[in-house]
């Protein structure tokens, strides 16, 4: 199963990938367009900085994955390796996000909060693979297979 | 083999996924006294809100059965086991054999006996769909709704109902509101909050007396009603298993396999057991449905000949209330590390070199599960970045080959 992993060392804390993330899930054509319109910026990528370390983190896709097991109301999958949220049944309750050791999912900003939102790996936009990893200018993030399940 | 689930909420499904993990053929019967597809019992207040349709309140896909080959019978209830013969005996008399049990029979609303309830015409508990469709039915504009009882069952039923009426009146026996999931400095944020709605709270008192319109409270109030809601707590169903002379203490007593102590081929998971507390090293009920889900799915995969532990249970909750949020988990004792601000709330309590628990509201729940983690994984504080962690949960405050591992794929 190809997963999206983290290179730390590679890491420059550009924020790029954020943006990346947040324009693949918009629908808009132009990326500056998307974000000057004062839209909500919602990424599914979460960015940890210090003075000296910068990493980006998403939904690590577990093995056995906690959220999916904790979900109360059935709107967290496990599918073909990838962890999917199902909107629709999601009622807001935040249960994934108690349980989610990365701190992968998030209240949803775009839905005001009544669901929440995480990395499905771009394969339900239009971008078809990882836009933050497409973009990430200094390979950072990576999509690739490292045998996990 | 032949499987016999007794129970269809969460730990019954978490059961059925277990099983066929391993053993992709035999035999699985699940046994309910609901008549309704699996569905999410947590999910009745939104139900009642307009949140969700009965269809999205579904646990499961409706292909769920037959794509796990469960005879899934319905309205029946299990009165007996028959532990010599291994067999199941139904409420219509019908008998089913099994080579491996689960008990999940999940728990009951508790009804307290107060002076004069018979006489109240509408009461009602909140767990089930039966009960929420039958308040759903009674409720209008103009109904008086009392609710005893100030936990997440009251709250989230007193938040469906505001949408329907503004006379609403929460009691609690205690001084404060969410007493079993929150500190006292927490609970007064929560209670502030749900006021602004018209929400009305007497706290510290309960119902002397009912006449059928009528409560009055110890404290000498009298509030007016025509629906009441009880709401008090929930206790484990044990009966067929306290019959058979399992081990049983206010609670199905399991190993960390979820058999239960005393028999052999009978394993029980979900409300109706009780669960080892990591944090306070105490055996409790975790009446919560993650746990649920967990417990049945370990003893799914030890029912099918499968290895399985479950040995990090702990207290967790999170919730809604109006637009406001809470996540907790673990216990609450120790050093407490509180910080406040604008629209939000945290503390945690950190004993021992580890963090023994948490209470989060508002903005302050962002990536809480990384805290969670500290707690199920009982982290030496020591070795990770504590003052960073105080500040805010990061993974960033782990040790660097930490992450090289989890997120560079290496475990």
């Amino acid at each position: 199963m190809k997963k999206v992993y983290v290179n730390e060392e590679r890491c420059l804390g550009c924020h790029l990938c954020e943006f990346y993330c947040s324009f693949a899930g918009g629908g808009e054509t132009d990326m500056a367009k998307a974000f000057k319109l004062g839209r909500v910026v919602a990424p599914r990528v979460r960015i940890e900085e210090s003075k000296d370390i910068y990493f980006a983190v998403q939904c690590r896709h577990c093995e056995d994955p906690l959220c999916v097991k904790s979900c109360i109301a059935g709107a967290l999958t496990k599918k073909n390796g990838m962890v999917e949220i199902h909107k629709a049944k999601c009622v807001g309750c935040y249960t994934c996000v108690l349980v989610c050791p990365y701190g992968c999912i998030a209240p949803d900003k775009k839905s005001g909060g009544k669901t929440v939102t995480k990395c499905e790996l771009c394969l339900n936009s239009a971008a078809g693979e990882p836009a933050c990893v497409k973009g990430c200018p200094n390979k950072a993030i990576v999509y690739e297979e490292r045998g996990e399940q | 083999m032949k499987y016999v689930i007794i129970g269809n909420s969460a730990a019954g499904i978490g059961a059925v996924q277990g099983i066929r993990e391993l053993d992709k053929d035999g035999d699985i019967t699940m046994i309910s006294d609901e008549n309704y597809h699996t569905y999410s019992r947590p999910l009745i207040s939104y139900w009642l809100k307009g949140d969700v349709t009965e269809e999205g309140m579904k646990y499961r896909p409706n292909e769920f059965y037959t794509e796990n080959k469960v005879n899934a019978l319905l309205g029946k209830k299990v009165v007996s086991i028959d532990k010599k013969n291994k067999t199941v005996l139904m409420d219509d008399a019908s008998v089913t054999e099994y080579d491996k049990l689960l008990v999940a029979t999940g728990s009951d609303p508790f009804v307290p006996q107060l002076e004069g309830l018979d006489k109240v015409k509408n009461k009602f508990t909140f767990m089930k769909m039966d009960d929420v469709r039958a308040v759903r039915e009674r409720l209008s504009k103009n109904s008086k709704v009392l609710i005893i009882g100030a936990g997440l069952i009251g709250l989230k039923a007193a938040e469906a109902m505001v949408s329907f009426t503004n006379n609403i009146t929460v009691i609690d026996l205690s001084e404060r509101i969410l007493p079993a999931v929150l500190n006292e400095e927490a609970s007064h944020i929560m209670k502030h909050h749900i006021e602004t709605t018209g929400v009305r709270f007497v706290l510290g008192t309960t119902v002397k007396e009912f006449s059928e319109n009528t409560a009055t409270l110890t404290n000498g109030d009298s509030i007016d009603l025509d629906i009441l809601i009880l709401a008090v707590g929930v206790r484990p169903n044990t009966e067929l298993i306290d019959a058979i002379g399992g081990k049983v203490d206010r609670g199905i007593i399991t190993d960390d396999t979820q058999a239960v102590k005393g028999l052999s081929d009978i394993y029980a998971a979900g409300d109706c057991t009780k669960s080892h507390d990591i944090t306070s090293n105490t055996d409790k009920m975790i009446a919560i449905l993650p746990n649920a889900f967990m417990q049945g799915n370990v003893a799914g995969k030890n029912m099918a000949g499968g290895v399985a532990h479950y040995t990090n249970a702990f207290p967790m909750n999170a919730a809604g209330f109006f637009g406001l949020h809470i996540i907790t988990a673990g216990s609450y004792s120790g050093e407490e590390h509180t910080a406040i601000s604008e629209n939000g709330y945290k503390n945690l309590f950190i004993a021992d070199n580890k963090l023994k628990g948490f209470i989060l509201i508002g903005d302050m729940i962002n990536n809480a599960g990384i805290y969670t983690s500290l707690v199920r994984e009982q982290t030496p504080l020591n070795e990770v970045d504590l003052a960073l962690l105080l500040e805010k949960p990061a993974l960033m405050a782990f040790p660097a080959e930490y992450r090289k591992e989890k997120l560079g794929g290496q475990r």
